[in-house]
């Protein structure tokens, strides 16, 4: 944690004029000196060929005619548009419940707030969106503003405990709806997550991987350190094997062997289920060194002192050693829940149509020959925004615990 | 508890010896502290002192002899280490307090999870730990918030909230600047006049000669020599004591 008065550029020191003026930053930062200048002059230049070359690829030679036909799928695959009312469905309660948690965990209706209920009002803008999916946009803002609105009525004590609840209780209801039940020509029939694809499936296969790892994780880090041998022995093993092995072949193996190594008679496992466990099982092995890390720096001082209060080894891992080594390691654990996310798109190269195997549907369309610049950098843009979006999550959850560090 | 031991013996060491690999830390150390008794180690650097307090509350293990806390002989059995530590308190030089979590959630954390204590009164007492020490409006900052003194302070209540029999105290006031140092002596002062059983490692001299019952003199891993405070101070015996007291007095 660095304090202010650490900075570089401590501003109590510059002459007024200088502290806050446009100006002034400018010559401060960007032209110090000859050299710094003479820098500042040849990045600016390439800033603006690079951006004139592509602001004119955007508007005057792409062909974006290719994303709205192809939007739906882009969004959700194959998922039968008679349906889409439950993804729908999936995103006001999404709505709901962030509102509901929001107003449990941060309590206020603060800028970030403000900000999450736009995102839905500013993609009502987009120019080739229906009238009807505004009016669901429209719906959705509402929604999470309702649960906002609501959770400040409702009578809870444990307020973060009843936030786990209403987003166990979410995931729930997301499966079932997303899934289905019953019978073919039911109310709710169900939809093979083969059929799951496009954005949703990346979202899905991101937010399930890291949350289905990440305990798996820690197990193994704390395996890891055990003091019986059998424990850490299987935990050291199972992470440098699969930390020697590429995603893309464990996607492979769990296509084609995963099968082997259920018992007879167990129903056929779905092919986004086995990329899910490959995933799964991948990200595991590297959540273990990360939190290996994060246990290794940890003082000793700290183990004899909850052993001296008599603390059991289990309560002073969940009190005391994990909550420490976890913040330590929250940057790096991002970082690699990020390139999970991207690292998703391999599920296309076994058959699974995520955002990237759609993309190359559509450009192996005879229709659509040729757009495959459009189309990718449609999707390079949907990465970025969730990728960035994790990040900057990331910064501020960091400085919200930083709080009493040391 | 105490049946099967000489009346009052609440700390028995009997020829307790430890090695790090080859080298002998611990060579056949004795000691029988009384309850409410208030014993004070020194010796010189390497000596043992600290292997020593930390055998008895097994945060080092010994290999030859017996320790007996309370009645309860130390042995490998989780359930004995167990209750001896919950009947101990023990005090770090570099406090080691929990620094994630607050002053109160420090002191509260042992009693809620191991005495099964309800919150509502484990905040109480801890209320009443952190008045004692002379630090109540510190309640709610993290460790890293207040100065060495006010956290070695936070340390004692913390230890004093599992309301242990002894307390062992491993320098405490030698990570301190010298004008926090007192502080703290007056802290375990009036800890010992309540009737604590204390075994402090100190290089505090005032402090042992008005403190202490006993002062044990370490050196080489080996306890040289057990006495009053005048008896150190007036005349010791062996010639290493009478060095080392020379040295730093
Ligand atoms: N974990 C360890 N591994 C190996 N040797 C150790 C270990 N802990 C202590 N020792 C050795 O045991 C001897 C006694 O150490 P101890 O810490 O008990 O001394 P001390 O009297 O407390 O000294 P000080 O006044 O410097 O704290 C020293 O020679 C030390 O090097
Ligand atoms: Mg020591």
């Amino acid at each position: 944690m660095t304090t202010a008065a650490g900075t570089p550029t401590d501003r109590s020191v510059l002459p007024v004029t200088e502290r806050y003026t446009l100006l002034g930053w400018l010559r401060r930062n960007l032209f110090s000196d000859l050299f710094n200048s003479l820098l500042t002059l040849v990045a600016l230049a390439s800033i603006l060929i690079v951006a004139r070359l592509l602001l004119r690829w955007a508007f005057n030679t792409a062909e974006w005619g290719v994303i709205p036909a192809n939007f739906n799928l882009i969004m959700r695959g194959q998922y039968p548009a008679i349906e889409a009312w439950r993804l729908w469905l999936v995103i006001y309660l999404l709505g709901t419940v962030v509102g509901i948690v929001w107003r449990l965990i941060v309590g206020q209706f603060n800028t970030t707030a403000r900000v999450l209920v736009a995102i839905p009002l500013v993609l009502m803008l987009i120019p080739f969106f229906s009238m009807g999916t505004r009016l669901y946009l429209l719906i959705t803002a509402v929604a999470s503003f309702a649960g906002y609105f609501i959770a400040g009525y409702l009578p809870i004590l444990h307020r973060g405990r009843a936030a786990v609840y209403f987003v166990i209780a979410y995931l729930v209801v997301m499966l079932i709806l997303l899934r289905g039940v019953g019978a073919e020509d039911g109310s709710l029939p169900p939809v093979q997550p083969i059929l799951w694809g496009g954005l949703l499936l990346s979202l899905l296969l991101a937010f399930f991987g890291i949350t289905l790892s990440f305990p798996l994780g820690v197990l193994l880090a704390l395996g890891r350190q055990s003091r019986l041998p059998a424990i850490r022995v299987i935990s050291v093993i199972y992470i440098e094997f699969i930390r020697g092995v590429p995603l893309i072949s464990l996607l492979f193996m769990g296509q084609i062997m995963l099968q082997l190594f259920l018992p007879d008679g167990f129903p056929l496992v779905d092919r986004v289920l086995r990329a899910l466990v490959a995933i799964t099982l991948f990200s595991a092995a590297y959540t273990a060194e990360n939190v290996r890390g994060g246990l290794q720096s940890i003082p000793r001082g700290q183990y004899e002192a909850a052993q001296a209060v008599g603390l059991s080894t289990y309560q002073s891992t969940i009190h005391i050693i994990l909550p420490q080594a976890l913040r330590a390691v929250i940057p790096v654990l991002v970082g690699q829940f990020i390139s999970l996310f991207k690292d998703t798109t391999l599920v296309a190269l076994v058959g699974i149509f995520d955002l990237l195997g759609i993309a190359r549907t559509i450009i192996a369309n005879p229709d659509w020959l040729g757009t495959q610049q459009e189309v990718f950098a449609v999707i390079a843009v949907l990465f970025w925004i969730f990728s960035y979006t994790m990040s900057f999550a990331s910064r501020r959850l960091e400085r919200r615990l930083g709080v009493g560090q040391r | 508890m105490s049946e099967n031991t000489a009346a009052d013996e609440i700390i028995i060491c009997q020829d307790v010896c430890k090695w790090f690999g080859d080298f002998q830390a611990l060579k056949n150390c004795s000691l029988r502290v009384q309850a409410q008794e208030v014993v004070v180690i020194i010796g010189p650097s390497g000596s043992g002192k600290s292997t020593f307090i930390r055998c008895i509350n097994r945060l080092e293990e010994h290999q030859a002899g017996d320790i007996i806390v309370d009645g309860i002989p130390l042995t490998r059995d989780v359930r004995n280490i167990e209750q001896i530590r919950s009947e101990t308190g023990m005090v770090f030089q570099q406090f080691n307090l929990f620094p994630h979590l607050t002053v109160l959630e420090n002191i509260t954390l042992a009693p809620i999870q191991v005495r099964k204590m309800k919150k509502d009164e484990a905040m109480e007492t801890a209320m009443g730990l952190l008045n004692r020490v002379g630090i109540p409006e510190q309640a709610d900052k993290y460790p890293g918030q207040l100065s060495g003194g006010q956290q070695q302070r936070v340390a004692i209540a913390r230890s004093l909230a599992m309301s242990p029999k002894i307390m062992l105290f491993d320098e405490p006031t030698s990570a301190l600047d010298p004008e926090m140092i007192k502080e703290v002596l007056d802290v375990m002062q009036e800890l010992a006049e309540t009737g604590m059983t204390m075994l402090v490692v100190t290089h505090e001299m005032g402090f042992a000669r008005e403190v202490a019952d006993r002062i044990v003199f370490m050196d080489g891993g080996e306890i040289m020599e057990v006495g009053t405070p005048e008896h150190f101070f007036t005349n010791a015996q062996h010639e290493r004591t009478k060095l080392f007291l020379s040295q730093i007095l």
